[in-house]
């Protein structure tokens, strides 16, 4: 028990611009950072902490139940030390933008642009920030708490790509049998 | 970009090796740049098969939500069960009886091979040795077999419950377990004479899709990918869970990060797993399969139907869900591509409030450009399929 706490205590020194620092009673250590110079205290956890693999970036919406609304929730894990933390930084909704940690790890590129598919969280200084699983047309940010689950989404038009042939006929052979015999409905 | 020979005229070709392609297992799109065979770049476009397991997992009770993790990695879908099953237990502050945890060791196992068996007889049958691919869906029907024997389904099975699993074993799984891994072995060694002195295969996958160990760590990669290149991160190792601490098994590791090693730490896998199965059937202690608790589970149908407790009790969770109480947790486990990871927000409810799940073939997708950078168009057929991405799981 003594260990863990001087573990923390430990990253409560290295890193000044930390909120509140808990420990769920299940053993995960969790800490929530302020979002400024995320970077630089992403680095100094690994760098001087040992904690040098990126497992997971994801988002919560706290909508109308907390604020600020956002949460990004960094699991980072010591393989040197076997240990594992859980890193949360809230994020205002007037203006959701985070540090990208893909200078530091390369694996945050994926998972960033997750995060702003779904969620619409930006990350600053990514290098190719674009939604990921959804299609480019896109309209919304559907994690997101006022997303309606059963939202219809507009019809999207056949993307244009220079030296292609879209085919503009119809596919209701009816409706161009009327249009070739010049019918007035 | 440079190109090799001035005096040809060539040009950067872009093609789309499109979602939909017989030698790419699952949808997924590489938007290529293309200098005659040589793949400059690749642009690799998931998502095709996003079904938004997020937004249905909060709408649906705790248990509700358990069909959808099957559907996760399909070629795996136990441990994606077990690993949802064991995080919101972990929120809940509940562990199962030993029986049980003994169960979801040997089911996670047995969902293990199959996955590895999939990837590698998949891969192997892609590269043109599809007798190998046709004796390893062979021993993956075998298993498949167990696994209906013992579920009722094949291939999402829903067998595991937040507190328990389904139902006990049935009273002749170990000897089946046992012809069968019997067979399994043998096809095993018939597939490693076919292939791993090879010189067609060792030239396709050797020094290809290479990745170094320390790009692996900064990817982010989990999982055999991961073990290929060197790096000894098994969850059940590190952060062991169940009852892998009090079993005997190693976990093979690669030294050169390519295709290779990937394949051959799969097969070492599979050995290792049934090894697992093996001993934790030996030493699994007689008992219940649920959590002493009735909170979390369902009442006996005798009362259900003959009392009005135990009616009221049955409602209650089946309309409601069960009430994990407010809070957040991460638990991983090992699956077939990596660290399968839970992260599980809770507000009290009878729904989960956020469900995410740490896809490891997704974060292996992102990968994937550097891996194949420089070769050729053919390699990505390897490559691709040793990094084993399943649809489900990358896209969810």
């Amino acid at each position: 028990m003594s260990e863990t706490d001087s573990e923390l205590a430990n990253i409560e020194e290295t890193l000044g611009g930390k909120i509140l620092e808990s420990r769920q009673r299940h053993g995960d250590d969790v800490v929530v950072l302020d979002r400024a110079g995320l970077r630089e205290s992403f680095r100094l956890l690994k760098e001087k902490l040992t904690f040098n693999f990126l497992s997971d970036i994801t988002a919560v919406d706290y909508w109308q139940k907390k604020e600020p609304r956002f949460e990004v929730v960094y699991q980072i894990i010591s393989l040197p030390n076997r240990r594992r933390l859980r890193v949360r930084v809230p994020v205002p909704e007037n203006d959701p933008t985070v540090d990208s940690l893909t200078p530091l790890w390369r694996g945050a590129n994926f998972l960033e642009r997750e995060v702003w598919d779904l969620y619409g969280i930006h990350f600053t200084d990514h290098p190719d920030l674009r939604r990921i699983l959804l299609y480019d047309e896109f309209q919304g940010h559907p994690l997101r708490k006022d997303y309606p689950v059963n939202l219809c989404q507009p019809r999207v038009p056949e993307r244009h790509v220079d030296g292609t042939f879209v085919d503009e006929r119809s596919h209701n052979k009816l409706l161009r049998l009327k249009k070739s015999l010049g019918s007035k409905n | 970009m440079k190109l090799d020979n001035p005096e040809l005229p060539t040009e950067i070709m872009e093609l789309q090796m499109g979602p939909s392609h017989p030698a790419t297992h699952g949808t997924i799109k590489f938007n290529l740049k293309l200098e005659g065979e040589k793949v400059l770049d690749c642009d690799v476009e998931v998502g095709f098969l996003h079904r938004g397991f997020d937004k249905s997992c909060e709408q649906a009770t705790w248990t509700q939500v358990i069909p959808y993790t099957d559907r996760l990695n399909y070629a795996s879908s136990l441990i994606n069960n077990v690993g949802y099953a064991l995080a919101v237990e972990k929120l809940i502050g509940a562990e199962t009886p030993a029986r049980c945890q003994y169960i979801r060791v040997i089911i996670s196992e047995l969902a293990r091979i199959f996955d590895h068996l999939t990837c590698c007889g998949m891969a192997a049958s892609e590269l043109g040795a599809i007798t190998v691919g046709f004796y390893m869906i062979e021993a993956r029907e075998l298993i498949t077999r167990i696994i209906e024997n013992l579920t009722g389904a094949r291939l999402t099975v829903t067998y595991v419950r937040i507190g328990g699993v389904k139902h006990d074993l049935p009273q002749d799984f170990a000897e089946r377990v046992t012809s069968t891994f019997a067979t399994i072995r043998k096809l095993l060694a018939d597939c490693d004479h076919l292939l791993s002195r090879n010189r067609i295969f060792l030239d396709r996958m050797s020094n290809v899709g290479v990745i170094s160990q320390e790009a692996a760590l900064s990817y982010s990669l989990t999982g055999p990918i991961l073990r290929a290149s060197g790096v000894n991160y098994d969850v059940r190792k590190t952060f062991p869970y169940l009852v892998y601490d009090q079993l005997d098994f190693e976990v093979p590791l690669g030294s050169r990060g390519d295709n290779y090693d990937r394949f051959l730490c799969r097969i070492r896998e599979i050995e290792q797993s049934m090894k697992i199965v093996e001993q934790a059937l030996e030493q699994l202690p007689v008992g219940p399969v649920w959590i002493d608790d009735p909170r979390l589970v369902l009442p006996e149908k005798e009362k259900v139907y003959g009392s009005i407790e135990g009616l009221m009790h049955h409602f209650k969770i089946i309309m409601e869900g069960i009430h994990v109480p407010a809070g957040e947790t991460y638990f991983a486990v090992e699956g077939g591509n990596g660290e399968l990871g839970f992260y599980v927000v809770s507000d009290g409810g009878g729904k989960p409030y956020r469900l995410r799940v740490r896809p490891p073939c997704f974060i292996a997708m992102g990968a994937f450009r550097e891996m194949i950078q420089g070769h050729m168009l053919a390699d990505i057929i390897p490559t691709f399929g040793m990094i084993n991405m399943i649809g489900g799981e990358c896209d969810r």
